[in-house]
């Protein structure tokens, strides 16, 4: 069974007059485990795919069934649920709450989804031993480098062990060395077992996945698999 | 999420932005602060005037000649039609009333004192030695006006601390011999000093026998006639007993009029109760604006904080609990705000007593508890459109904006 299973998604926008389709007739499956990279030029679709697959947004046709379940049908109470528990967000700015510290920060899931502190505490430990940052529990993103805001970011992700992880353009704002960090910690959790799509504009970040997907107008363009 | 995150979590959002946090709270404080001042203005008057008409005396009930109430046709008013006199007599006979525990009749003019060539103008009160006691007057040196009766006035005076001061100085008063009018009194008792005060002033007061004041005066009406009841209670049941008697003996004529203490008094202390509900209704006002300023500041928030809100609801935060957690925010600007307010209420409150010691201002207790909850709900109420509206957001519209 896939773990996602798109089928005839269609997503379209009014802009003005004119009804923009950002996507359009899309099908798509994708295996647990599997890492994708997202490619494609500007306005192609891609970030509408990947906010379709983090259930930020919602196709005006199609279904979506996310490990064997229909998705698109869930109240935006319940989708809010599946966010929480099976999906993990890393955006290209970040996106870390900056009056909260980076132990805070991390911990923020498992706030919203009211976990008890002790344990909260228990896992932010490790989390932040497993991504190298013990010595910056409490300071705020400001106080933070790039690599080290990214590496917080991550930390949160996947702070609830989700099965999926969406990246958008992960390194998107970090030079080329911390970016292979990143992309190279992004690995290491893909490795073991969590499923990872990435969107990104960088051919050789996009040449490390095992599978390409070139969007183009909102259709895929290519589907390619990369066999190591 | 948990309650106790839920409020952590708004109270670093308030303090995460101190200087619209401050507004905020200031415009509650403020709010609040006129409440409570105002309405202990507003109650002080109240307790001021009851105060000072309840030192008149206790349990007074007052006849006035003539009549002030429109009533019936009687025969007996076709046939006279000035009121008779009330006179010593009847003051008197409701002496033998079962209510009554003290009766003074009162006789009022103005005459001229004179002493060892120094001459001033008072005002004279003829009555009998009850008059002191009822009207809760004290003596400072020298005793009251003699048990006798009260026909036969003696030629004696009492006189008020400031007139012994200004005719005396540092002589001795008690005993000496005065002219007033054409009289020459003994002085035998001197008031103690009392200040301003309802009605008249003890001060420049002097009281002689009351047929010695009709006299004087070539009159015999009284002015008043003051009966002290026994108890609170038994102020009704004396007023209707003094009706009674005293149209009798004025031949089935109901020419006096009968007012009680207790009528004058609850007339105040209403009249001055509904300037403090008023005054509250206008401090109330600068409450409901503050109610308004805590919500724009929360719109201000949720539209400054718009890509948080996309981040808590990409990681699985539900449209309640962003509700929540502004509303939360709301609540605790207008609690602090409130809080604030309360001490800075009391605080002024505390100064207005320390400047005018005279004037009890005290806060009602109705009046904080409705302005600290007006407080409260008009935050809360405010604070529910922007909740909805960042509960609202688009999550991937919010997380665009940066």
């Amino acid at each position: 069974m896939a773990l996602i299973e798109l089928s005839g998604i269609e997503r379209s926008f009014l802009l003005g007059d004119t009804t923009v389709h950002a996507l359009a007739g899309l099908n798509l499956q994708i295996a647990a485990g599997e890492y994708v990279a997202v490619m494609g030029p500007s306005g192609s679709g891609k970030s509408t795919l990947l906010n379709l697959l983090g259930l930020l947004d919602r196709p005006n046709a199609g279904t979506y069934k996310l490990e064997g379940r229909d998705v698109t049908t869930l109240s935006p109470e319940e989708q809010a649920t599946v966010r929480s528990t099976r999906i993990g967000f890393v955006f290209q700015s970040f996106h870390l709450v900056p009056r909260l510290s980076a132990a805070e920060n991390i911990a923020l899931p498992m706030t919203l989804a009211g976990i008890p502190s002790a344990e909260r505490d228990k896992r932010v430990s490790q989390a932040l031993k497993d991504f190298g940052l013990e010595n910056r529990a409490d300071h705020k993103p400001d106080q933070l480098s790039g690599g080290q805001r990214q590496r917080v970011a991550i930390a949160r992700a996947t702070i609830m062990q989700p099965a999926l992880i969406l990246a958008d353009e992960p390194t998107g704002n970090l030079d080329r060395h911390t970016g292979e960090e990143v992309i190279n910690l992004l690995e290491a959790l893909n490795a073991r077992g969590v499923t990872l799509i990435v969107v990104t504009h960088d051919q050789s970040m996009g040449a490390r996945a095992r599978r390409q997907l070139v969007m183009e107008d909102g259709q895929l363009k290519s589907d390619s698999r990369t066999t190591t | 999420m948990r309650l106790a995150d839920t409020l952590r979590f708004a109270r670093d959002a308030a303090t995460g932005y101190p200087m619209r946090t401050t507004l905020s709270i200031l415009a509650m404080s403020i709010g609040v602060a006129a409440v409570v001042i105002l309405t202990a203005l507003g109650d002080g008057a109240r307790r001021y005037v009851v105060g000072q008409f309840s030192s008149l005396g206790t349990n007074l009930v007052i006849v006035l000649p003539g009549r002030s109430g429109t009533g019936g046709f009687n025969p007996a008013n076709a046939i006279t039609s000035t009121p008779r006199d009330l006179t010593v007599d009847d003051a008197a006979s409701l002496k033998r009333l079962p209510g009554a525990r003290r009766v003074a009749p009162l006789a009022v003019g103005t005459s001229e004192i004179n002493y060892g060539g120094k001459l001033r103008e008072v005002m004279v009160a003829g009555s009998t030695a009850e008059f002191i006691p009822i009207r809760n007057f004290e003596l400072a040196q020298g005793k009251a006006l003699p048990e006798e009766d009260w026909n036969r006035g003696s030629s004696v005076a009492i006189i008020g601390a400031k007139i012994r001061d200004e005719l005396f100085a540092s002589e001795a008063a008690l005993g000496q011999l005065i002219r007033l009018g054409d009289r020459r009194l003994r002085i035998i008792g001197v008031l103690k000093s009392t200040g301003q005060g309802l009605g008249m002033n003890t001060d420049e007061l002097v009281i002689v026998p009351v047929s010695l004041a009709q006299s004087m005066f070539n009159s015999n009406t009284l002015f008043r006639i003051m009966i002290e009841a026994n108890t609170r209670d038994a102020i009704p049941a004396t007023k209707e007993q003094v009706l009674e008697l005293l149209k009798q003996r004025h031949r089935g004529e109901e020419d006096v009029t009968v007012i009680t203490q207790d009528a004058v008094l609850a007339t105040f202390d209403k009249l001055l109760g509904a300037l403090t509900l008023g005054v509250a209704g206008i401090a109330a006002i600068s409450l409901a604006v503050a109610g308004i300023l805590v919500m724009n500041v929360m719109l201000v928030a949720v539209t400054q904080r718009t890509g948080e809100i996309g981040l808590l609801k990409a990681l699985g935060a539900t449209a309640r609990t962003i509700r929540f957690a502004f509303l939360a925010e709301a609540a605790m600007l207008s609690a602090v705000g409130a809080l604030v307010g309360y001490l800075l209420g009391q605080l002024g409150a505390f100064a207005l007593r320390q400047f005018f010691p005279v004037f009890p201002a005290y806060p009602p207790d109705w009046a904080v508890i409705a302005g600290l909850s007006t407080a409260l709900a008009t935050g809360l109420l405010f604070g529910v459109m922007p909740a909805r509206r960042a509960a609202q957001l688009d999550p991937v519209q919010a997380l665009m904006k940066r």
